[in-house]
């Protein structure tokens, strides 16, 4: 009996094995995202990012995503199930995942994990972030140019320092067109919320906005300028089909580059712990297409697009002033990427108080 | 005053998917049905609205079809609780959660697609008067219909034989039984209204509200048109308070961030369900006035014989 039981506990030890050695013949390269892959979005972007490396790395790499993670206990959950269901790299594509992603990442040492837009590394855990603000000031610069009342309505989530980025950057870009420029600010607490989204957006067109920059996923906004004859940018991806006489420019998010370097770095060996934040200089993020302005307005825009572009111009060069009157940078100071990623403070010309 | 025009106008389509399906639930809950599925009702008839309307390139096809869709949810919840006589409150929540889920499948594909709207009315030289012009007369079909709505359901619940024999088969299905009324029948006919009056309301967020479909768009508001009901005493004219109230607030605390007052913004994403629970409940005081318009037969099974 004991050795009968002996040979068929040994054939499903190498049952298993095999079993296991079988399936590991693919890197498994694994997405979690905070939205719908299809939100028409931020999460989608980065979804398009994972189709590139399904199809530049499809012999070698097998992809597959958990969408609609909320940020919190249940991030936790799904990415945990992701670590032990044999995925090589999982890719966390939330802010709210940063700290799920440290404590799942030092159970398993072996997996490798990418935290988007986070600051939290470890030894299996890189962070990947988008100078998002690039765009954003170039953006001040044309809602400057094209805002009649001198307005501008911006729809925005959470007070996290990369939506803080986003306003300051703004601001300073709309200041360099318009010193009076004014920005109307509201807070939906939500990175997703279409009927949230656009009553904001109402609202914020009744105080006199003109021109609509949202740091929210859904192209509600961009509708509701379309309705009312206004202008609006979009967020994440091209929302010109949501408001194709109100559309201005999308801030578009370009992932595909970066992931097929780092899944490529996990199947020749070479991955490392990194922290990376690109910008216009690596086309990872696109502003575009730019439409519905005069002419001048666009090559203006391009100009400075090139700029940072080259190297040239740094959007946080000073002089800089803080909201209290503070010179947060000298003249030809460029702030730092660490205070920039710990940002928690307007420039002045901001009438808002930063939400705690 | 001109600057009231437009909060007003935004008010009043704000509060027109509560409006829709509150009424729709007020109907059955007077006919003694609980039916907490309005969530589920509201999300499959969002995106079966917006899958009809894309495909067909017909608002009106939309419509037509969240209602549909909505009196299709509703009849399964029907066959539930009157015949198999489930447990309501159970059956409620089961097409809630299965309603939600089932919206998200249908309309994975149809995420990202730029819906085409319904056309708002245009009265030639009524709807250019100032102010009262576009309130009164620039809706879109979908509000006039939820006034109507709301007028045509205090009419018949509180002014019609028809009226009469809803309430009694809510107060007391026994004795209505006994007086010959076909208690079944009433109640299905009133849960598959409530369904239908979902339905649109799903229907107005899809189609109207913002021309899309998300998965999880009705964020909730199936709940609150399900608290406004009760809060609102069932009684048809203080829903469209409540329902009016809720969207002011909302709206209300969107604009004040706006002009940069500073209360922190999770204080006033709390002050609708706030404000509209306490206005509501201060002016239903009246334990007379509860008791009289309360169905006393809400959510009792109802077995004919036994």
């Amino acid at each position: 009996m004991q050795k009968f039981l002996a040979a068929v506990g040994a054939a499903a030890i190498l049952a298993f094995a095999a079993g296991g050695a079988g399936a590991a013949d693919k890197l498994k390269a694994c997405f979690v995202y905070v939205g719908p892959h299809n939100d028409g979005g931020y999460s989608q972007q980065h979804d398009m990012g994972r189709q590139q490396v399904d199809k530049e790395l499809g012999d070698k790499v097998e992809t597959s995503f958990v969408e609609n993670v909320a940020e919190g206990p249940d991030a936790e959950r799904a990415i945990e199930r992701l670590a032990r269901g044999g995925c090589k790299i999982i890719f966390t594509t939330s802010f709210g995942f940063m700290d799920p992603t440290i404590k799942i990442a030092a159970k398993y040492p072996d997996v490798k994990f990418e935290h988007a837009t986070g600051f939290k590394t470890a030894a299996n855990v890189s962070t990947y972030n988008l100078r998002w603000y690039e765009g954003r000031y170039v953006m001040g610069q044309i809602a400057a140019k094209i805002s009649k009342s001198g307005t501008a309505g911006y729809i925005v989530s959470f007070p996290i320092p990369e939506v803080i980025m986003g306003i300051n950057a703004f601001m300073l870009g709309a200041q360099s067109v318009n010193p009076d420029f004014k920005v109307k600010i509201v807070w939906v607490n939500t990175w997703f919320d279409p009927g949230k989204e656009a009553d904001a957006a109402k609202a914020l067109f009744d105080q006199g906005a003109d021109v609509l920059i949202q740091h929210t996923d859904s192209p509600a906004g961009m509708q509701v300028a379309e309705a009312r004859g206004l202008h609006a940018f979009g967020q994440s991806s091209d929302m010109s089909k949501f408001g194709p006489k109100a559309h201005l420019a999308s801030l578009i998010d370009n992932w595909g580059p970066y992931y097929v370097k780092r899944v490529k770095a996990v199947l020749d060996g070479s991955w490392k712990s990194t922290q990376t934040w690109a910008g216009f200089a690596d086309d990872d993020i696109i502003l575009g297409p730019l439409g519905n302005m005069p002419d001048d307005v666009k090559a203006m825009a391009q100009g400075t697009i090139d700029k940072i572009k080259s190297g040239q111009f740094f959007v946080f060069t000073g002089p800089i002033y803080k909201q209290d009157g503070t010179l947060a940078a000298k003249e030809g100071e460029k702030i730092d990427d660490a205070t920039l990623l710990s940002l928690n403070w307007y420039v002045k010309g901001v009438d808002d108080k930063i939400p705690q | 005053m001109e600057m009231l025009e437009g909060p007003i106008l935004t008010i009043i389509t704000a509060a027109t998917p509560l409006l829709l399906a509150a009424l729709g639930e007020l109907v059955t809950e007077r006919s003694g049905v609980l039916n907490l599925g309005v969530e589920g009702m509201m999300a499959v008839g969002a995106v079966c609205g917006f899958v009809a309307a894309d495909l067909s390139g017909q608002p009106f096809l939309g419509v037509a079809a969240a209602v549909l869709a909505g009196m299709a949810a509703a009849a399964l919840f029907a066959l539930l609780t009157l015949v198999l006589v489930a447990n309501q409150v159970a059956s409620g929540l089961a097409l809630t959660l299965s309603g939600l889920g089932l919206s998200a499948l249908i309309g994975d594909a149809f995420v990202g697609v730029p819906g085409l709207g319904v056309p708002h009315l245009h009265i030639p030289g009524v709807s250019v008067i100032p102010f009262l012009g576009p309130i009164l007369f620039g809706q879109d079909i979908l509000t006039y219909l939820a006034w109507a709505l709301a007028i045509g359901v205090w009419y018949v619940l509180f002014r019609t034989r028809t009226g009469l024999v809803i309430r009694a088969v809510g107060d007391n299905h026994v004795s209505a039984h006994a007086l010959g009324y076909p208690v079944i029948r009433v109640r299905l006919l009133a849960v598959l209204f409530g369904g239908a009056a979902a339905g649109l309301a799903g229907g107005y967020l899809s189609l109207v509200y913002t021309p899309q479909w998300t998965p999880n768009m009705t964020a909730g508001r199936g709940w609150i048109a399900l608290a406004l009901v009760v809060f609102a005493a069932w009684i048809p004219l203080r829903v469209v308070l409540g329902a009016l109230l809720f969207g002011a607030i909302s709206y209300l605390a969107l604009y004040l961030q706006g002009i940069g007052i500073g209360l922190p913004s999770q204080f006033l994403s709390s002050m609708p369900y706030l404000t509209t629970i306490l206005v509501l409940v201060v002016i239903s005081r009246n334990r007379v006035l509860l008791r009289v318009n309360t169905p006393a037969c809400l959510g009792q099974a109802f077995v004919p014989d036994r």
